[in-house]
């Protein structure tokens, strides 16, 4: 494993994180999940889900749903512009893989994180849901929020509400 | 050599698994009296196979003991021992261990020798028995009728010399049988650089006449390296594929590639999929390849609408876009022809193979008489629907059998013929495939279903019901009329799961039955759960897609004829009857859109039970691949599945079973409505 590390140009110990712009914040999911990025596209909405489904696309043949994630987290919905993307995800579930595509402000960049930079989210007392906050890390004077995907499937599986 | 084994390994637990149920159909018909020389070498060739191939694989305790049924079956086959009663209901339950040895060994359990050892015994005891002397009932088999002579395929393992083999004694044994006329194969000669001086890379065809050439005599010749090579006796005059006399060079069947490193007999022109002789009716194909072709189709329909779509409205600057479709359409197409040469759809005896069997164990533990009758078995239909019908189908049979047929003497009592026959029947109807079991049993008791429907508060105790709603009664929930409950069948996981199982299939079930004459049950099916002709019609801003079967009639409403039911059900009427109204915005949240205050109302029906689905305008009909939502979402009610349309959206599928549903259960709507909807609403 560490020898693959090396050779994406990380350190031994480092995970690569893609990290994107959501309301003024950075964010980070673990690049090895992402299956790729494309423009925002108008999904078709389904009847009866969760306000932060935005609905379903077609992906080269296979049906995608696309998960808002400013809906998600609560946060102030924004209008789509031309700088809106989709990173399509590879999520791993209880019983199988799935693909995702979760709606962001802006991608910015491709860092590199250690795991003794990697802190644990500072416990809310369950007044904010962390569950889907794998750890906080600072990278180039940003602090950074890791994301784990597998955490945000709930968001797409669950009943409608 | 380890890998190359371990690959054939899988092809020979299928092959077994294929053997088993042709000596099974093969018991079962020396059973009923069939015992014809065909009948029994096709029962002994299974086990020979079986036995061969375990040896191969290593797998000893499956050859030790297909040995012991080999060599009963070989003395039935000889005529020395009569096919008896207590051998066949002997060799059944070999059978059986059988199958459980292979499923084992297909699960990577190492052999288990105990499994087997009490019916070893039984074979041991048979076997240990001086073997009476053939019955009449067993006619000479082939090799008492003395062909001209015999074509034998010899093609040893490259390592069969090393075991001290050596093939040129076994030929040479063979001419003293008669006139031998040897041709050596050559084909798997690799080239001088690749040679391994100690393998054997030659295969023999040898054509061979006289008198003493029997096919025992053949098989003795070769006993000692049985299980080191691929044998192939067959009669002479049998060989008619053969384009050439029979002297001519390589035979016609594919040499397996099986161990031999060299490049393929020129001979196999054909490909993979060259029939081997005697199995031609027989095909394998790996789920893998038929959800290929699905995909295939798939894409070959998208491309197909989204030129359509150009077509439509087409201006120059789209021209580009044509010729990319085109193209892709010409990959698709061909991508798509070569699948389907090497895929067919299956023979719906996939599904029924199972029952001949079943009925025999079910009917003799329940002291019942029943002649199984099986028509249409060669219908085909999409391998995944023939997946899903089979636990349905086991369910009905079971069902007839428990309480459909009476025991021998009720029947005869009731001057019906003892033996009672149950029938299983497939036709392709329409679009459509239909599957039937009917028995000529006792039929449903109409009194004994109302009280029981009584009883379970299903109905109300004076509740007027037509004969066919009490009919209807057996599909409900928790509903069984067995009087006790036994092992088969009349837990009460009965009929309703059958339906349920088999609407999501999307089709449809009918039961009719005629009290002291029988009950019939069909059930029909879709070919394929790949591709619906759809009706496309748009929802506020969305389209979405009505498969085009459960569509009745579309209208446009007229508001005069609606009506609303304590407030919050809509009824429609149309003609006589009342139906429910579903409004699809409101039941999707979908924003009706502006200008559309009429709509159109879609007459929809499954099952039985209509209702009307309002919708703000028609577009068009086509076809549309079903694509799931469940792969990366979830299941979501009312809709099921969804689909790409040729501008590349994505379309919803209206779930219509589902949604009548949904009205059913919602409103009250359909109490003075269409006669058979009273069911829903009494439950």
């Amino acid at each position: 494993m560490s020898a693959i590390a090396a050779d994406a140009g990380a350190p031994a110990g480092h995970a690569q994180y893609l990290t994107f712009v959501l309301a003024g914040e950075e964010y980070g999911v673990d690049i090895l999940r992402v299956q790729e990025i494309k423009g925002w596209d108008v999904p078709t909405p389904i009847p009866n889900t969760p306000d932060h489904i935005r609905g379903v696309i077609n992906l080269r043949g296979t049906i995608v749903p696309i998960v808002d994630l400013r809906r998600r987290f609560g946060l102030p919905v924004a209008e789509y512009g031309p700088m809106t993307v989709v990173i399509v995800l590879k999520v791993h579930g209880a019983d199988r893989q799935r693909i995702i595509g979760i709606v962001v402000d802006a991608v910015s960049d491709v860092c590199s994180v250690g795991g003794d930079e990697l802190r644990p989210p500072p416990d809310f007392g369950g007044a904010v849901a962390v569950d889907f906050v794998r750890g906080l890390a600072t990278v180039g004077g940003r602090m950074t929020i890791l994301l784990d995907i597998d955490q945000l499937l709930d968001a797409v599986t669950a009943p409608a509400a | 050599m380890a890998t190359d084994l371990s690959r054939f390994r899988q092809t020979f637990i299928d092959e077994s698994r294929d053997g088993l149920d042709a000596m099974e159909a093969g018991l079962l018909g020396l059973e009923r009296g069939q015992a014809d020389a065909d009948t029994i070498n096709a029962i002994f060739r299974a086990a020979h196979s079986i036995k061969g191939g375990a040896g191969t694989f290593g797998f000893g305790t499956i050859a030790a003991f297909t040995h012991r049924v080999e060599t009963l079956l070989d003395e039935v086959r000889a005529g020395s021992r009569a096919a008896t009663a207590e051998l066949i209901a002997a060799l059944l339950a070999a059978v059986d261990v059988l199958r459980g040895l292979i499923d084992g060994a297909a699960a990577g359990a190492s052999d288990d020798p105990s499994a087997c050892v009490d019916v070893a015994a039984r074979l041991q005891a048979l076997l240990d028995r001086q073997p009476a002397v053939a019955g009449p009932a067993v006619p000479a088999g082939p090799a008492d009728t003395a062909p001209a002579g015999w074509r034998i395929r010899f093609a040893p393992q490259p390592e069969m010399v090393a075991g001290g083999n050596d093939p040129v004694r076994l030929l040479r044994e063979l001419a003293t049988l008669g006139e031998a006329t040897v041709v050596a194969d050559r084909s798997r000669l690799p080239a001088l650089e690749a040679l391994d001086p100690e393998a054997l890379h030659l295969a023999w065809t040898v054509t061979l006449t006289g008198p003493a050439a029997t096919r025992e005599a053949i098989l003795a010749v070769f006993e000692w390296v049985e299980g080191e090579c691929e044998l192939d006796v067959a009669p002479l005059e049998a060989r008619r594929d053969a384009v050439s006399p029979a002297s001519a060079a390589p035979a016609p069947t594919a040499p397996p590639a099986a161990g031999g490193g060299g490049p393929p007999a020129p001979a196999v022109g054909r490909g993979a999929a060259a029939p081997v002789p005697g199995d031609a009716t027989s095909l394998r194909v790996s789920t893998a390849q038929l959800d290929e072709l699905g995909n295939l189709v798939g894409e070959l329909v998208i491309t197909q609408s989204m030129l359509g779509q150009i077509g439509r409205d087409f201006e120059p600057r789209r021209l580009e876009q044509l010729l990319s479709g085109l193209a892709q359409l010409e990959r698709n197409t061909r991508e798509l022809q070569e699948s389907v040469m090497r895929i067919r759809m299956v023979p719906i005896s996939f599904a029924f193979n199972r029952f001949p069997r079943m009925v025999h164990d079910i009917s003799a533990r329940l002291g019942k008489k029943v002649h199984l009758r099986v028509t249409g078995e060669g219908t085909e239909l999409d391998k995944t629907v023939i997946e899903k019908i089979g636990d349905p189908l086991v369910h009905l049979v079971r069902n007839a059998l428990d309480h459909g047929i009476e025991p021998p003497e009720e029947r005869r009592a009731a001057g019906k013929p003892e033996e009672a026959t149950l029938t299983l029947a497939a036709c392709h109807r329409g679009g459509e495939i239909v599957v039937e079991i009917a028995d000529d049993g006792r039929g449903i008791a109409r009194e004994r279903v109302r009280a029981k429907a009584v009883e379970r508060g299903i109905i109300a105790a004076d509740a007027a019901l037509s004969d066919e709603q009490v009919l209807d009664l057996i599909w409900h929930p928790g509903f069984s009329t067995a009087s006790e409950v036994s092992d088969l069948s009349g837990r009460g996981v009965g009929m309703d799961v059958v339906r349920r199982n088999i609407q999501a299939l999307g089709g449809g079930v009918e039961l009719r039955s005629r009290e002291g004459a029988g009950t019939a049950v069909a059930i029909r099916l879709p070919l394929t759960l790949a591709i619906l002709d759809g009706q496309l019609a748009r929802l506020g801003a969305q389209v979405f897609v009505v498969p085009l079967v459960s569509i009745v009639e579309s209208l446009k409403i007229d508001p005069g004829q609606l009506g609303e039911l304590a407030g919050r059900a809509q009824v429609y009427r149309l003609r006589s009857d009342y139906i429910p109204v579903l409004r699809a915005a409101d039941a999707f949240g979908i924003p009706a859109s502006a200008g559309s205050a009429g709509g159109m109302l879609m007459v929809v029906e499954s099952d039985g039970r209509r209702a009307g689905i309002v919708v703000d305008e028609l577009l068009a009909q086509q076809q549309v691949v079903i694509k799931s939502l469940e792969a990366n979402f979830r299941a979501v009610p009312g809709l099921s599945g969804a689909t790409i349309l040729g501008d590349g959206t994505v379309a919803l599928i209206l779930d219509v079973p589902g949604l009548i549903g949904m009205t059913h259960r919602g409103g009250d709507g359909s109490r003075h409505g269409h006669p058979r909807d009273g069911l829903a609403v009494a439950a």
